[in-house]
This record gives structure tokens, C-alpha cells and sequence, in this order.
């Protein structure tokens, strides 16, 4: 808090902080490319013989990828609430509004729960398959399916919990509704780790259901947190460039964003390499089979894209101050590990299926665009709706006047 | 503890180490510390009994170069820990464990990984002791009474005598322009 001669600003009421005639424009562009990418796909999928498996698998690539980007936005209004931060209130309805997606997820989520068969080979287990038979209680499909729904529902509804508050406090201003969010963070959050580890056990790792990685959740927490942290910087640029929000988001404030970008992109490598190290370590072919696979030939090649792409390059380059202090760096580094994110994916969940080589075909490329289309669409319906800034907390005039030291 | 009420038994007569000027107000600090930067002094400080924004700015503070000294000795370490561990393990003592390769970087990262993180937090440490000139036990201004309420409710200016620019009368005169109480520091 600045103890000095200047007091905090209050809201900018004359600053533009609604998407206005922008947000149906967005909703239909985007929408209308995520829908047309999507059904291209479902083409491409269906002239080839086993195009539609293909799809299937490629959908789950980019569905974990959006899903990740909704549910690192529902970690980031939860964590603000949880710490009691003051900074972060000028970004907050930006991650309010991502997450708020995740009810329009649940919809996408139908395509992977229709595709079982293709994706999860426990599904149909050999005879003389002991391990899968072992785990039979927990990997069956009627126990995947309410726990799919209980993960869906139960994001669904933190994140209407967290976003309706927030907007019902734009008109009243009412502090109370803080209190209430607050105290609700800390059982929120247990719920959230809870959930994103098991459905990430459930979605992605079971697709190789004989292998298991207990620290598999928190990889793809990682990840998903790091990539929620560049799309909001970039959704933060391209409003300001779009003439929304630029006095009450400033440089300090992408100064902040640009340091938990960084902190989390080194989150994700230390996550990615103590699984690897301690299977390396341990050298047990049970938990080998996996890296082997994703070690050797092409995708060995991917794994030093990964360490150099997803690590060593972003560490030098976001590292300086300057670099997050400069929109158009941070903006090119966030765009560039929001790719690099995907690839990780891509790296994680296609060579269970594709064996040595990589699969990669326009198929991966239309399915990508599709989700993230429809993504961007829903995410701009709901900020069309509501001011982009909580203009009524409490914490509003504390967060416009952050300054770094 | 020396009394610091007794100056230092010397021959020769006291000796004027600077000028301090104490300002009731961070606003008046902040002018105060713009007036002296314009006027061209390079040897003074500013105290205040807590962190004031814009301070840096009104006293032309550059960047530190701390960061560098960072970044430096973290990759010392870095190298440091992949030396150690290939000079002990592959090549001094070569001792073959669970049948991995006697250098084998997956092995190496988590000691290349705490040295860089040791040799960083050393560099950091030290070296922000050596740019501030730190430890410095002693210095003029702590002789001066009105001087110990810099830690509770007063702000103060300190030019250094020995600044190029520092003359006994027109230093204290500007001093007392931007509204310091001013006193001279002997020793």
C-alpha cells in the first residue's frame, strides 16, 4: 500500500470497462470459426477409415487444453479470495469470466464421454488383463461417468458461485458478499485440488491404464495454471488495445502477472521433472513403458522442444524485469507457452495411441481451433454481459493504485 | 555501547562531516530530495522510518545492478554443481550405481539445481551487503540527537561533506530553502 502523498485512485468511471458492441462481434467470429473448425474435423475424421477414432483422440487433446485454461481461471479467483489480495482485483472478472466457461465445458465434454471406447482402453479389458482387472472397481464406466459428472457439476457450480457474488457486488457494492466469497475459498480450494487430480487421473492418465503417476494431477495443474496466466495477460493486451481497461490494468500490473507466468512455467518443470526423475530413478518397467514411448524416436525429439520451448528459453526471456514490464514481450512470451502448452498435451495423452511416430495432420490443427473458438465465444458472451472490472470491491482503489517497487 | 553524547577525544578541532536536514513530512521529503538530485550532489542520503514510494525517483536512484551479481553467481553454482558431480563421480571415484551411466544428467539436476539456488540467494545476499556499503558500524549521523526519531516520525536529508559540490554555508542554505531543520555533523 502506498503510505505516501498520493491517494489511491477510485474507479475510472469514465475509462471504457464494458465489451459493448465488441462482445456479440467476438461471440460470432469466434464462434462461428470454433463451429465451422469443428465440423471440418468431424469431415476429415469421417473420409478417413479410422478418422473418427482419430478425431476422438485428438478432441481429448484439445479439450484438456481448454479445460485447463477454464479451470487455472477458477484456481485464480479462488486463490485471490483465499489470500485476501487486494492487487489482483482489476484482473479478477477476467479470470471470473474464463471460468464461468466451465459450464459450456461440460457440453464438450459430451463428444469424450460418447468416445470411451476409442479412448480408454480399460474400457474393454483383455481376459487375461490382471492389473485392469484389479482396478476394475474404480476404472468402469458407470463410476467414470458420475464421477465425470460430480467433477463437471462441481466446477460448474464454484464457478457461478464465485462470478454471480462478484457481479451482484458490481451494483451493491456490498462488502459482505467479499466476506462470504472469502469464506468459502478455503473448502473451495480443497474441493478443486481434489477434483482436477482425479479427473485428471480419470480423463488423461487412464488412457494408459496399466501405467500410474501419482503426481500426474499436479503436472496438469501446473500446466493449466501457467497457461490460464498467459491467456489472461493476453485477453489483458487485447482489451487494451481494444481501447477497454486501459488506465485501471497497468504496468505493474502485468508486471505481477508476467512474475506468476514465470513462476509457474518453472512450477511445470519442476513437476515435469521430478515424475520423470524418479522413474528414471527407480527403473522399474511398470512405470518405464510410458516414458519409453515418449522418449524415443520423434517424440524424443518433442521432449527437447518441451525442455528448451516450455523452459530454458521463457526463464531467460521472462526473467528480466523489463520483459514483463513491456506488454508486447510479455504478450509474444505468453502467446509462445500458451503453444508450447499445447504441445505438452499433445506430447502427453497422442502417443498412447500413435505408437513412434507423430500423428501430427490438419485433423489436430481444425479440432485445436474449433474448441478454442468455441471457448473464446463463450468466454466473450459472458464478459458481454457484465462490466470487465469488479467495479464494486471494496478493494477496487487499493488494486488500481499497485505499484512494484 | 559509546557514549554518544562525547565526541572523540582529538587533538585537532572537530571536523565537519556533513550537513542533515529533518523534514516533518514525506512530502516534504519527497521536494526536498528533488531540490537536492536538480542541485547536483551525488554523495547524500534520504531516511525515513518506512519505505516511501517515489523516493528512488525523486533522488535519481538508477536500477540496481543486483540482479546481474544474481544471475551470475546462480550459473557459477550451476556449473559448480555439474563440475562436482562429474569430477566425483565419472572421473576422480568412478563408482557405478543401480547401473545408470557414471554421468548421467538426470542424476545431476536436482544438486545443479540447489547449487544454482544456494550460490543465487549467497549472491544476492552478499552482494546487496557490499553495494550498500554494509556492515557500517559507524557513521556522524548517528551523533546527532534529533537524528533517532528517523526511526519512529521524522524524515531526513544527509549530504556528505566530502561531496564535491558540498559548501558549509550555500549547502545548508539549501537545505533550509526547502523547509529542513538544519544541523551540521562534526566528528
Amino acid at each position: 500500500m502506498p503510505m505516501s502523498h498520493e491517494m489511491p485512485r477510485s474507479a475510472d468511471r469514465d475509462e471504457p470497462h464494458r465489451l459493448g458492441a465488441l462482445g456479440p462481434r467476438v461471440v460470432r467470429v469466434a464462434g462461428g470459426i470454433g463451429i465451422a473448425a469443428l465440423l471440418a474435423s468431424v469431415v476429415l475424421g469421417s473420409l478417413q477409415p479410422d478418422g473418427i477414432e482419430r478425431l476422438s483422440r485428438t478432441y481429448l487433446v484439445s479439450f484438456s487444453y481448454v479445460l485447463s485454461l477454464a479451470l487455472g481461471a477458477l484456481f485464480f479467483v479462488i486463490l485471490q479470495h483465499l489470500t485476501r489480495s487486494g492487487w489482483s482485483v482489476v484482473l479478477r472478472r477476467l479470470a471470473e469470466t474464463f471460468a464461468a466457461t466451465l459450464c459450456w465445458l461440460a457440453i464438450l465434454f459430451i463428444p469424450v464421454a460418447l468416445s470411451v471406447r476409442s479412448l480408454y482402453g480399460w474400457t474393454q479389458p483383455a481376459a487375461d488383463d490382471a492389473l485392469l482387472a484389479w482396478k476394475q472397481p474404480y476404472l468402469n464406466l458407470p463410476f467414470f461417468y458420475v464421477r465425470a459428472a460430480v467433477y463437471l457439476v462441481l466446477w460448474a457450480a464454484l464457478a457461478r458461485f464465485f462470478h454471480s457474488r462478484s457481479t451482484r457486488q458490481d451494483g451493491s457494492g456490498e462488502p459482505a458478499l467479499t466476506l462470504s466469497m472469502e469464506r468459502w475459498s478455503a473448502p473451495a480450494m480443497i474441493l478443486y485440488a481434489f477434483s482436477v487430480t482425479f479427473a485428471a487421473f480419470d480423463w488423461f492418465m487412464s488412457t494408459d491404464a496399466h501405467w500410474f503417476s501419482t503426481i500426474y494431477g499436479v503436472y496438469y495443474f501446473a500446466g493449466s495454471v501457467m497457461g490460464f496466466l498467459a491467456l489472461m495477460a493476453l485477453a489483458a493486451i487485447a482489451l487494451r488495445r481494444a481501447g477497454r481497461l486501459t488506465r485501471s490494468i497497468t504496468i505493474d500490473h502485468y508486471h505481477d502477472v508476467g512474475k506468476l507466468l514465470f513462476g509457474f512455467m518453472c512450477f511445470w518443470a519442476y513437476i515435469a521433472f521430478s515424475q520423470y526423475m524418479l522413474i528414471w530413478y527407480a527403473n522399474i518397467p511398470e512405470e518405464t513403458a510410458w516414458l519409453v514411448v515418449r522418449q524415443s524416436g520423434p517424440w524424443g525429439s518433442l521432449v527437447i522442444v518441451l525442455s528448451v520451448g516450455h523452459f530454458v528459453l521463457p526463464f531467460f526471456g521472462l526473467m528480466s524485469r523489463s520483459a514483463k514490464r513491456r506488454t508486447t514481450v510479455l504478450g509474444l512470451w505468453a502467446a509462445w507457452l500458451l503453444v508450447m502448452h499445447w504441445v505438452d498435451l499433445y506430447w502427453l495423452l497422442m502417443p498412447r495411441w500413435s505408437g513412434e511416430h507423430i500423428p501430427f495432420g490438419v485433423i489436430d490443427v481444425t479440432c485445436l481451433i474449433g474448441l478454442v473458438g468455441v471457448f473464446i465465444a463463450a468466454a466473450a458472451r459472458v464478459a458481454a454481459r457484465h462490466p470487465l472490472l469488479c467495479v464494486g470491491d471494496p478493494r477496487l482503489a487499493e488494486s488500481i493504485a499497485l505499484e512494484n517497487a | 555501547m559509546r557514549d554518544t553524547q562525547t565526541p572523540i577525544a582529538t587533538s585537532e578541532s572537530p571536523q565537519l562531516c556533513g550537513v542533515l536536514a529533518e523534514f516533518e513530512t514525506v512530502d516534504a521529503l519527497l521536494a526536498a530530495a528533488r531540490r537536492v538530485r536538480e542541485a547536483g550532489f551525488a554523495r547524500w542520503d534520504a531516511h525515513a522510518p518506512f519505505p516511501v514510494h517515489g523516493l528512488d525517483e525523486a533522488m535519481g536512484i538508477r536500477r540496481t545492478r543486483l540482479p546481474w551479481i544474481v544471475l551470475a553467481c546462480g550459473l557459477m553454482g550451476v556449473l559448480v554443481g555439474l563440475g562436482l558431480q562429474w569430477w566425483t563421480n565419472a572421473v576422480d571415484y568412478p563408482f557405478l550405481i543401480s547401473g545408470k551411466p557414471l554421468f548421467s544428467w538426470p542424476a545431476n539436476v536436482p544438486v545443479i539445481f540447489e547449487l544454482g539456488v544456494l550460490f543465487a540467494a549467497m549472491g544476492a545476499f552478499l552482494g546487496m551487503l557490499v553495494l550498500n556499503r554494509l556492515p557500517e558500524w559507524y557513521h556522524p549521523v548517528l551523533t546527532s540527537e534529533r537524528f533517532r526519531r528517523a526511526t519512529s516520525d521524522r524524515f531526513f536529508i544527509v549530504i556528505d561533506a566530502d561531496d564535491p559540490r558540498f559548501d558549509r554555508r550555500g549547502t545548508s542554505e539549501l537545505l533550509e530553502s526547502v523547509g529542513g531543520a538544519v544541523e551540521l555533523l562534526e566528528a
